[in-house]
C-alpha cells in the first residue's frame, strides 16, 4: 500500500466509523424513518441462530442465511413494517418505549471494492453491545459481531448487507423488538 | 352440563364452577415442584422430529420438563430418548445441540455409551473396579415410553401412562390437520432447519393456556395487524375464506386437550389467497382442492391454534409450527418452536413461508413479541401477597358448551363452543385447567383414564 492509499484508507476509516455511530445514534433516538434511509433498497439483514457443535463441525454452527429458520432474515419492506409496527403506538412490547443503547466498537475495514481510493464498497467488521432496559427493571445485554457492506451511493453510504452474530445460544431475551 | 362443574385441586384452586382459578397455581414454587412429578413425569412430552436425527449415530438434544434428554437413532436405526446424565456423577453427557457420534464419551471421568444407552466404556474398568461393575446395570436412563407419529417424536417417563395414540384419542385427527401436508397427504411435512429456543419469564401455563384457543386478546395483536404483515400485503394472515366458516372451540374433557378450529361450509368456492405470487397462490389452491376431494368433510376442517396436555402448541395454518413450553421455574419458560412446511412444496413456496413464519413467530415474530410482553407483565403483577388473594376470571361462556355438535351433516368429535356468533369463550381454557387439576390430585393413571372425571364424579354425588 502506497503513501496515497494509506490515505484514502484512514479517510475511508474514518467515514465509516462516523456512519456507524450516526446510525447507532438514530435507532437509540428512535429516529427510525432517518435509519430506514440509511439502507440500500436491496439490503439483506440477516441473524442467525446459533449452535452448540463439535469443533470439527463448525460450518454448522450457524443456521444459514435464505434457508433455514433464522432470528431475523429480513429485506427492507420488512425491516419498514417493523418500524411501522412500533410506530403504531400500540405495539406492547415497546410500549412503554425501551431505553436503548448501542455500543459500537472494534471497527475494522476489512475490504474495499474496487479500491481504498474509490470505493463503492466497502466490508466492515465491528462488535455489537445493544443494551436494553424497559419499564423499571427488565434489562438485556446483547454482544456480539456485526459484518456489514457499505455501499456508496450518489455519494452517501448505505447498509447493504448486514449479518449479526449474536453471542448466544437460547435466545436470553423474550423478544426482539429493536435493531441491531 | 358436563363439562362445567369441576372443582379441582386443593379446595377449590381450579373452580371451574364458578369459572375461577387462583393465581397461585401459576405463581407458587410449591405447587410447581408439585407439577414437575405430577404432569411432567407422567404426561407424553414433544421430544422432537425424526427428520432431525435421520442417520445412525445421529443425535438432537432436547428437553423434558426441566430436564435435558438425547434423542438419538442406534446403530439399527432405533430410535431412543435417554436422559441427558451419566449414571456415575451425573454430568450432563451431550452439551452439544445436534450431531453425529459412535458412542456419547462422558467428559467428566469418561464413561461412553453407545446409541442404544449401553455402558460400553468404563476407565480402568479391570483395575479400579476389579472386573465387577455390572455394566449392564448402568446404562442411560431411558423413557418408559416412546412414540413416532407422523415424523414427530413423543416421550413419556411413566410406564403406566396409555399409549400415545389412546393418550391422544379423538384429538389426533386435529393434530393430523398440521402433520399433513396441506393436500391432505399423511404424514407429508417436514422441518425446517433451526429450532428456536428463547426465555420468556411467566409461568408456562401462560402459553399453552393461550395456545389452547385464547380468542379473546385480540387487542394484543392490533399493532401487526396494522403492520400488516399478511402475505398479500395486509393484516396478520390470509385466510378470506374463514370469513364463511363456523369458528369452533372443540375441547376432550377426558384428555386435556383443545383446539380452536373452522369448519368450513361443503360447497363454495373458495377466495383466492397469498396472492403476492401466483406460484404460492396456485399451490394453496390446488392443496385445498385435493385436500377437500381426499378427506371428505375432514378437508373442511382447518384448525389454527392448539394445546395437546399438557405442553406442546401446534399452529397448523400458516406458520406452521410445532412449540414446546419447557418450565425452567415456576416464573421462566423456555419455548422451542419447530417450523414445519409440505416437503413436496416447490422450493419457492417452502421459501416463501420460512420467511413468512419469521416475521410471524418466535422473538423477531412481529404477532409473538406482543404476546410474550403480557405473559411477563401477567406473570410479575400476579406474585404479590395481596395479588395471589384475587383468582383469575376463567367465566367466559359458560355454558354454551355443546357435546354433539354438528354443522352442515358434519359431527364434529369433541366438547365444541359454537364461536361465530359469540366471537369468543374460555372454554378451552377451562378444559386445560380441568385435566391440570385431575392430574394434580390423582396418584395413579387409572384415575386418570377411568373417564370418572372429576366433574362428573362430583356432579353426581
Ligand atoms: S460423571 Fe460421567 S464418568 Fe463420571
Ligand atoms: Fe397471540
Amino acid at each position: 500500500m502506497d503513501g496515497n492509499e494509506r490515505i484514502s484508507r484512514l479517510l475511508l476509516k474514518q467515514e465509516v466509523d462516523e456512519f456507524l455511530y450516526y446510525e447507532a445514534d438514530l435507532l437509540d433516538a428512535r429516529r427510525y424513518d432517518d435509519w430506514l434511509a440509511l439502507l440500500a433498497d436491496d439490503v439483506r439483514y440477516w441473524m442467525p441462530m446459533r449452535r452448540n457443535v463439535k469443533v470439527d463441525d463448525l460450518e454448522r454452527e450457524f443456521t444459514r442465511e435464505g434457508r433455514d429458520i433464522s432470528w431475523f432474515d429480513e429485506g427492507k419492506q420488512t425491516l419498514t413494517r417493523r418500524v411501522r409496527q412500533i410506530q403504531t403506538g400500540i405495539h406492547w412490547a415497546e410500549e412503554p418505549v425501551s431505553r436503548i443503547s448501542h455500543v459500537i466498537s472494534n471497527i475494522r475495514l476489512l475490504e474495499a471494492n474496487p479500491s481504498w481510493a474509490e470505493p463503492a464498497e466497502v466490508a466492515v467488521g465491528c462488535r455489537f453491545l445493544v443494551y436494553r432496559n424497559r419499564v423499571e427493571t427488565e434489562t438485556d445485554i446483547l454482544v456480539g459481531k456485526r459484518e456489514d457492506l457499505l455501499r456508496r451511493v450518489e455519494g452517501e453510504l448505505k447498509i447493504t448487507r448486514r449479518r449479526i452474530l449474536l453471542d448466544q445460544n437460547v435466545l436470553l431475551s423474550k423478544n426482539l423488538t429493536f435493531f441491531f | 352440563m358436563a363439562s362445567t362443574n369441576t372443582t379441582g385441586y386443593r379446595r377449590g384452586l381450579v373452580d371451574l364452577g364458578k369459572g375461577q382459578i387462583s393465581r397461585e397455581i401459576f405463581v407458587n414454587d410449591e405447587i410447581y415442584q408439585e407439577e414437575l412429578e405430577r404432569i411432567f413425569a407422567r404426561a407424553w412430552l414433544l421430544v422432537g422430529h425424526e427428520s432431525q436425527i435421520p442417520n445412525p449415530g445421529d443425535f438432537f438434544v432436547s428437553s423434558m420438563g426441566e430436564e435435558s434428554v438425547i434423542l438419538c437413532r442406534d446403530r439399527a436405526h432405533k430410535v431412543h430418548v435417554f436422559l441427558n446424565s451419566c449414571r456415575h456423577r451425573g454430568m450432563k453427557v451431550c452439551r452439544y445441540d445436534e450431531g453425529n457420534a459412535a458412542v456419547l464419551t462422558c467428559p467428566y471421568h469418561g464413561w461412553s455409551y453407545s446409541t442404544d444407552g449401553r455402558l460400553v466404556g468404563v476407565p480402568y474398568f479391570r483395575e479400579a473396579y476389579h472386573g465387577s461393575l455390572d455394566r449392564s446395570r448402568w446404562g442411560l436412563a431411558e423413557v418408559a415410553q416412546l412414540c413416532l407419529y407422523k415424523g414427530t417424536v413423543w416421550a413419556s417417563w411413566d410406564p403406566a401412562a396409555p399409549p400415545f395414540l389412546e393418550y391422544l384419542g379423538d384429538f389426533l385427527p386435529y393434530i393430523d390437520l398440521t402433520l399433513d401436508a396441506w393436500d391432505g397427504s399423511d404424514g407429508g411435512t417436514e422441518i425446517l432447519s433451526g429450532i428456536q429456543k428463547w426465555r420468556v419469564p411467566c409461568n408456562w401455563k401462560f402459553p399453552a393456556e393461550n395456545f389452547s384457543g385464547d380468542s379473546y386478546h385480540n387487542i394484543s395483536h392490533r399493532s401487526v395487524d396494522l403492520a400488516g404483515i399478511g402475505p398479500s400485503g395486509s393484516g396478520r394472515r390470509d385466510m378470506p375464506e374463514l370469513l364463511m366458516a363456523r369458528k369452533l372451540h372443540i375441547a376432550f374433557p377426558e384428555h386435556g386437550h383443545q383446539t380452536t378450529s373452522y369448519l368450513l361450509p361443503k360447497e363454495v368456492a373458495l377466495p383466492p389467497a397469498y396472492q403476492h405470487s401466483s406460484v404460492v397462490s396456485e399451490y394453496f389452491r390446488e392443496c385445498e382442492e385435493a385436500r377437500r376431494n381426499k378427506r371428505g368433510d375432514w378437508g373442511r376442517m382447518i384448525a389454527l391454534v392448539g394445546e395437546v396436555f399438557p405442553n406442546t402448541a401446534f399452529l397448523a395454518r400458516q406458520p406452521r409450527t410445532l412449540a414446546a413450553w419447557h418450565p425452567r421455574g415456576a416464573h421462566e419458560t423456555e419455548v422451542w418452536r419447530w417450523f414445519l412446511v409440505d416437503r413436496n412444496a416447490p422450493a419457492e413456496v417452502k421459501d416463501f413461508l420460512r420467511q413468512y413464519y419469521i416475521r410471524y413467530s418466535g422473538p423477531g415474530g412481529m404477532t409473538e413479541q406482543d404476546d410474550m410482553e403480557n405473559w411477563n407483565y401477567a406473570h410479575a403483577a400476579s406474585r404479590g401477597t395481596i395479588a395471589r388473594r384475587y383468582p383469575y376470571n376463567y367465566e367466559q361462556g359458560t355454558g354454551t358448551e355443546i357435546e354433539n355438535y354438528e354443522w352442515e351433516s358434519f359431527r364434529v368429535p369433541g366438547v365444541v363452543c359454537d364461536l361465530t356468533r359469540a366471537k369468543s369463550s374460555e372454554h378451552n381454557l377451562r378444559n386445560l385447567y380441568r385435566r391440570w387439576a385431575e392430574f394434580m390430585e390423582a396418584d395413579r393413571w387409572e384415575e386418570l383414564t377411568s373417564g370418572r372425571r372429576l366433574g362428573r364424579a362430583e356432579a353426581a354425588e
